[in-house]
C-alpha cells in the first residue's frame, strides 16, 4: 500500500485530470463499501423471504391438521377448512394447463419454426411482449366481459371455466416466450440433417426438435402455471367466491359451477376482523406454498434431469 | 427411371415410398393451425382494448370527462356520487413511488452482486432463492404487510394506522426486487469480458469498472427492467387491497388508509354488481386508465431499448 501511495503522489504532481481521485487507498476503500452494499442488498431480499416464511409457518402450523384439509368453509373459524378451495385450485390448474399448453406451444412453434420475418410476425411479437406487461387485473376485466357476460351460454357466468379461460390468456404469453427460447436452443444442424434426409418441416419438428425442446417447455409451463395458481385479482374480478360448500362434479356441468381457489379463500379470511380467521389464512398460505413448492420442484427436477450437457 | 432397382420390387417399394401428398397436407394444416394459435394473442389484445373502450364510452355518457379528471373525491358507491380519478391515481402514485424507492436500488445492487461479485458456486444458489421470492403469491405478501410489517412499523412510527400506504408500498417494493435483479443481471452478464478487461487495463478499480463501463453498456436492459418493475408496481393489486385499505382520499400521506385504482376494482368486484349499473362501468373506466398508464410505459420502454441497445457479437 505504501508503494501505491508514493505512486499516486507522483502522478498528482504531473497534473492529471482533477476529477480523477488519485489516492488509490481511498478508491479501494470505496470499492469495499460498494461491494458490501451489493451483498447487503442481496441478503436483505433473502432475509425478508426468510422472515416471511418463518412468520407464516409460526402463525399457520398450529392450525394445520387433517380436518383443516378435509372440511368446507364455515362461519366458525375453528371448523373451517380448505377442501373446496384446494379442489378448486386443482380444477383451475388442470383446465388452465389443458387450454394454455397446446395454444402456447403451437404459437411458439409457429413463431420460431415457420414464421418469416413479415408484418404479421412482427405484430404478434410486439403484441406478446406487450401482453406480458399488462396488469393481471386487466385480464380479470377481459374475462368478466367476454367469458362471463358474452359467452354466458357456454360458461354459465361466474364459473370455473370462465376463471380457467382468464388464467389461460394470462399465462399464454409466458408459455409462448419459453417455448420459443427452448426451440431456439436446439442446434440448427439437427434441422438441416432432417431436411437432408427428405423430411418436411413438420416431420422434423415432431420427430427431432420438439422432443429435445420438451423439458425446457415443460419447465416454463409449470412455472407459469404456478404463477396462475397464486393469482388472486383476476379471479376476484371474474367472480370467484369465498364461501363454497360443495365440490364441483366431474362433468361438463361441473365446469359451469361457481368456484373458489386457495388465494381467494386466504383473501376472504384475511379481510375478516376476527383473529381466528387470520390464523386460518396463515394455515391456508402454508397449504398454498406447499402446492407451489411441489410444482416448482417438479419443474426444477425436469430441468436437471433432461438438461443436455453441452 | 426404369433402371431404378426399387422399381423391380413393387412389393417393397410401398414401404419405401412415403405418402408425400399426405405429409404435405399435414404440414400445411399444422402450419395454419399454429398460425391461428399465435393469432389468439392478437385477439386477446383486441379483446382487452374493445372491452375497455366499450364500457368506458358508456361510462362517459353518464359522467363527463372533465368531472372524471377534476373531481376531488371518489364516491361512486354513495348517493352523493363523485368521480375524481385523481384520488385513486394519487394513491397508486404514492404506493408505487415507495415501492420503486425500495425495489430499484436494492434490485440493481443485487444484480451487480450476482453478476460481478458472487462466486459461480454461490450464484447457483442465490438465483433460485431469489426466484422463490419472485414466486410467492401476492396475497401472501399482503398478509405479511398487514400482520407483520405494519405492527412492526407502528412500534416506532406514532400515528400510523392499521391500513396504510407505507407498509404496503415497502412490501410491494420487496416483492419486485427479484424482477429487477433477475432482468438487470441478465443485461449485466451479457456485457462482454473484453470491456471489463479494457477498463482494468486503464487502471480502474472494480467499482469504477462497474459504474463507468459495465452499467452504461447494459443501460438499455437495466432501464427495461426498471420500467417493467414500475408497471408491475402500478398494476399490483392484492398487497394494496389487503394492506393499504379501502379509503379513497386525495393526498400523499403514507400513514393513513388509501385506495388505489386496483383496490377499487377489487372492492366493486367483490360485491355482486349487476352489469350495466354505473358502478360496473366505473371499474372499466378505472381499468382503462390503468391500461393506458402501463401501455405508455411499455411503449416508452420499447422505444428506449431500440434506441439505446448496444449489440455485442
Amino acid at each position: 500500500m505504501t508503494k501505491s501511495n508514493t505512486q499516486s503522489t507522483n502522478l498528482s504532481d504531473s497534473g492529471a485530470n482533477p476529477n480523477f481521485d488519485l489516492s488509490i487507498n481511498k478508491r479501494y476503500n470505496l470499492d469495499k463499501v460498494f461491494a458490501i452494499a451489493t451483498w447487503v442488498a442481496t441478503s436483505f431480499a433473502l432475509l425478508v423471504l426468510a422472515i416471511l416464511l418463518i412468520d407464516v409457518l409460526t402463525d399457520g402450523l398450529g392450525r394445520l391438521n387433517w380436518s383443516f384439509l378435509t372440511s368446507f368453509s364455515s362461519r366458525r373459524a375453528s371448523s373451517a377448512g380448505v377442501l373446496a378451495p384446494l379442489v378448486g385450485s386443482i380444477w383451475l390448474l388442470v383446465i388452465t394447463a389443458s387450454i394454455s399448453f397446446p395454444l402456447g406451444v403451437g404459437a411458439g412453434i409457429f413463431l420460431e419454426e415457420y414464421a418469416q420475418d413479415n408484418w404479421f410476425t412482427r405484430l404478434i411479437e410486439i403484441n406478446i411482449a406487450n401482453l406480458a406487461a399488462v396488469p393481471s387485473i386487466i385480464y380479470g376485466l377481459l374475462g368478466l366481459q367476454v367469458f362471463v357476460r358474452v359467452m354466458e351460454p357456454i360458461t354459465r357466468g361466474r364459473s370455473v371455466l370462465a376463471g380457467a379461460l382468464t388464467l389461460s390468456l394470462l399465462i399464454l404469453p409466458i408459455i409462448i416466450i419459453t417455448t420459443r427460447e427452448s426451440l431456439r436452443a436446439v442446434p440448427d444442424s439437427l434441422r438441416q440433417a432432417g431436411f437432408a434426409l427428405g423430411a418436411n418441416r413438420w416431420q422434423i419438428i415432431r420427430e427431432q426438435i420438439f422432443p429435445i425442446a420438451l423439458p425446457g417447455i415443460l419447465t416454463g409451463t409449470i412455472l407459469s402455471l404456478s404463477r396462475a395458481i397464486g393469482e388472486t385479482a383476476p379471479l376476484i374480478v371474474v367472480g370467484a367466491v369465498g364461501f363454497i360448500t360443495f365440490l364441483p362434479q366431474l362433468s361438463f356441468q361441473g365446469l359451469q359451477s361457481s368456484f373458489t381457489a386457495l388465494p381467494i379463500q386466504i383473501f376472504d379470511w384475511v379481510s375478516r376482523p376476527q383473529v381466528e380467521f387470520h390464523q386460518n389464512a396463515a394455515a391456508g398460505i402454508v397449504v398454498l406454498m406447499i402446492v407451489l413448492m411441489l410444482m416448482n420442484s417438479t419443474a426444477i427436477f425436469l430441468r436437471n434431469k433432461f438438461q443436455q450437457p453441452r | 427411371m426404369t433402371s431404378n432397382p426399387l422399381s423391380n420390387k413393387p412389393s417393397n417399394s410401398k414401404l419405401w415410398q412415403p405418402n408425400r401428398a399426405l405429409s404435405k397436407s399435414v404440414e400445411t394444416g399444422v402450419k395454419a393451425l399454429f398460425a391461428l394459435f399465435a393469432f389468439v394473442s392478437v385477439v386477446t389484445t383486441i379483446g382487452i382494448v374493445l372491452t375497455l373502450i366499450f364500457e368506458t364510452v358508456e361510462f362517459f355518457q353518464e359522467v363527463p370527462l372533465w368531472r372524471f379528471l377534476t373531481d376531488t373525491q371518489w364516491t361512486p358507491l354513495f348517493t352523493n356520487q363523485q368521480f375524481g380519478i385523481m384520488v385513486l391515481i394519487s394513491a397508486t402514485l404514492l404506493t408505487s413511488v415507495i415501492a420503486i424507492a425500495v425495489a430499484l436500488p436494492l434490485g440493481l445492487l443485487a444484480a451487480i452482486c450476482l453478476s460481478e461479485y458472487a462466486p459461480a458456486e454461490l450464484r447457483k444458489w442465490l438465483k433460485p432463492a431469489l426466484e422463490v421470492l419472485a414466486g410467492v403469491p401476492t396475497v401472501v405478501f399482503g398478509y405479511f404487510a398487514l400482520f407483520t410489517v405494519t405492527p412492526f412499523l407502528q412500534s416506532f412510527i406514532p400515528g400510523m394506522q392499521g391500513f396504510n400506504a407505507l407498509s404496503a408500498g415497502l412490501v410491494l417494493g420487496v416483492s419486485i426486487i427479484p424482477l429487477v435483479a433477475s432482468l438487470s443481471e441478465d443485461a449485466l452478464y451479457s456485457v462482454p469480458r473484453s470491456l471489463r478487461e479494457g477498463a482494468y487495463a486503464l487502471g480502474s478499480t472494480k467499482r469504477e469498472t462497474i459504474i463507468s463501463v459495465v452499467l452504461p453498456a447494459a443501460l438499455s436492459g437495466i432501464v427495461a427492467s426498471f420500467i417493467l418493475a414500475i408497471s408491475r408496481a402500478i398494476g399490483e393489486t392484492m398487497i394494496l387491497t389487503i394492506a393499504a385499505g379501502q379509503n379513497p382520499q386525495l393526498g400523499f400521506n403514507p400513514l393513513v388508509p388509501i385506495q388505489t385504482m386496483t383496490a377499487y376494482i377489487v372492492q366493486v368486484s367483490k360485491g355482486d354488481t349487476p352489469a350495466g349499473s354505473l358502478a360496473y362501468k366505473t371499474i372499466f373506466a378505472v381499468g382503462m386508465t390503468l391500461f393506458l398508464i402501463t401501455l405508455t410505459l411499455n411503449v416508452f420502454s420499447y422505444w428506449f431499448v431500440r434506441r439505446f441497445r448496444e449489440k455485442y457479437e
